[in-house]
This record gives structure tokens, C-alpha cells and sequence, in this order.
């Protein structure tokens, strides 16, 4: 199923956003807590890819925020989606691998982000965020999530 | 504008109420749209080999179109259930039903690695209240 229709009000747009944020900080917390388990010492370049990964989300996750001041929503704390994600982890067995559960991560928010573009350049509404700023940002931050499909995929390939 | 996925899950639910075939019209109904619109996807699904459609008697979705239908509708409850316990909106079923043609399967997989969603979904749906017969949405909200 692929996102085509457009987003019909600030509202909206908002929620889509809370749930770019949420994305993200579910990257954040599981990419973190893959790094934390990582011997670094017996496999630098995986720690390095969660580590980096865990903080681009949180990049992300910023910016986001930026544009939902503009429209005077509210965010979702990351503490609150860290817990959830520990919660909800062990019982958790379809991603069997780290690299793997990452390269969902990056995938998923390539697509959200990739769906959310083209339903806002469909839409005729005036948002409450200015549209170039608006549109800037999110294409930033998914050449970004393409970036990291290429990273994990390249590691991926390295090790078979 | 209304998705495929969006008619077939209306299909299945208007044909678990039915008990059998169902009509255009309650289909229409149940996504606010007109006859002859539910009349135009309902051939296009009929031509994708989803649904077998009899005039006079109703729409039946083939075995290809039940699974599709479910996968639908476990995403809408995936959604609904990321809306309540994570967002906790209280008017889920509204923004549910707006979003759920904005919110692809992959990303609802992701959403539902936080939320607590039973194994026997999308079986305990019910259709009437449009949320899960398993939630105690009051208790949710009051929660907050």
C-alpha cells in the first residue's frame, strides 16, 4: 500500500509527525541498546554503526520537533517510547539479528518519511509550518535514512 | 479518497455482520462514500480477483481477498491501539480511519513493537464499537 493521499489539515500533519518522532525514538532506544550490548573492542565497525545510528534518530527526532512547535502540538517524550520499547523487547522475536533489526529501522523510516513527502506535495492546504521549510527538512532527513539503508546493507554484505 | 485496503476490510466486516454476501450499499455506507463510487472499486476489486460480486445478491470475497482484508484490518487495529495507549487520543476511531490509508504496513509493524496487541487480532475486533473488543478503551483514557 503506498501513501497518496494528501494531508488535509494541520492536525493531521501534526500526527504524522508525533509518529515520525515516535519512529525515531524507537530507532534511538533499540539502536542504543544494540550498541550498549556490542563488545566494541570485538566488533568496532557494528558499534559504531548502532552508535551513530542511535544518534542520528536523535537528530531527527529534534528537527521534527521543530516543525510541531510551529504547529503547536506536542511531542512524545523519548522516555516515555524508551520505556515502551523495554517493555515490549524481550517478547519480541521477529527481528533475529541486530544488523537486520536496524536495517528495518532505517527501511521503515525511509518509507514514512518518503510517503509523507509525496502526501504533503498533494495536498492544497496552507500548513501552519512553512511548506518549503517543511518539505526541506523531511527530504533531508529521508536522504538520511537512504544513506543508512546503504550503510547497514554494505556491512550486511561485508560479513556474509 | 478511499484505498483498496480500506474496501476490502469494509467488505469483510459488513460480510462478518452480514453472515454472508455483502450489499454495495452497506459497504458505501460504512465508508461514507456514494454508490456509484463503491460500485466503480467494487469491479476494479472483482477484476484483481478479490471479490466475486452477483447482482442483486451482493459482494464475496474470494480467499485472496479475506487475506488482504485481515492484513488491513490488523493494521487499522495496530493503529488504533498505537493512538490510544501511545498518543492516548481520545477520538482514535476518527484519526484511525484518516490515517489508515496514510500509514503503510511496515511502518504500522514498527508501531506495533511498542504497543501491547493480543496474538488472536485482528479476530477480536469489534465492528459495531470500530476498535478491539478486547480493549477497555474507558479505562485507557481515564488512565491519562
Amino acid at each position: 500500500m503506498s501513501l497518496t493521499q494528501p494531508v488535509t489539515s494541520d492536525h493531521q500533519l501534526a500526527r504524522l509527525l508525533q509518529i515520525g518522532i515516535v519512529l525515531e525514538e524507537v530507532v534511538e532506544a533499540r539502536a542504543g541498546k544494540h550498541a550498549a550490548e556490542t563488545d566494541e573492542a570485538a566488533d568496532p565497525d557494528l558499534a559504531t554503526l548502532l552508535e551513530e545510528a542511535s544518534a542520528e534518530s536523535a537528530r531527527h527526532r529534534r528537527r521534527l520537533e521543530n516543525l510541531l512547535d510551529d504547529l503547536d502540538a506536542d511531542t512524545v517524550p523519548f522516555e516515555e517510547i524508551q520505556t515502551l520499547v523495554e517493555a515490549q523487547y524481550e517478547a519480541d522475536e521477529d527481528f533475529d539479528g541486530v544488523l537486520y533489526d536496524q536495517l528495518c529501522n532505517e527501511e521503515t523510516a525511509y518509507k514514512f518519511y518518503d510517503d509523507l513527502i509525496e502526501s504533503i506535495e498533494l495536498s492544497e492546504v496552507e500548513f501552519g509550518v512553512e511548506h518549503d521549510r517543511l518539505l526541506e527538512t523531511l527530504r533531508l532527513i529521508r536522504e538520511e535514512e537512504a544513506e543508512g539503508v546503504e550503510e547497514v546493507t554494505e556491512l550486511m554484505e561485508a560479513r556474509l | 479518497m478511499n484505498t483498496q485496503a480500506q474496501y476490502l476490510k469494509a467488505i469483510y466486516l459488513t460480510q462478518q455482520q452480514a453472515d454472508g454476501p455483502a450489499s454495495t450499499g452497506e459497504v458505501a455506507d460504512l465508508l461514507d462514500v456514494s454508490p456509484a463510487s463503491a460500485n466503480e472499486m467494487i469491479g476494479k476489486l472483482e477484476d484483481r480477483d478479490l471479490l466475486d460480486h452477483e447482482k442483486y445478491k451482493g459482494v464475496d470475497l474470494t480467499d485472496e481477498g479475506i487475506a488482504q482484508a485481515r492484513d488491513a484490518l490488523q493494521n487499522y487495529c495496530i493503529i488504533e491501539r498505537f493512538l490510544i495507549e501511545v498518543l492516548e487520543v481520545e477520538e482514535f476511531q476518527a484519526e484511525a480511519r484518516q490515517l489508515e490509508g496514510v500509514i503503510d504496513e511496515t511502518v504500522a509493524e514498527r508501531l506495533d513493537t511498542i504497543i501491547d496487541r493480543e496474538p488472536q487480532c485482528p479476530d477480536c475486533f469489534n465492528a459495531e464499537d470500530d476498535v478491539c473488543g478486547l480493549l477497555d478503551v474507558e479505562a485507557e483514557v481515564r488512565s491519562d
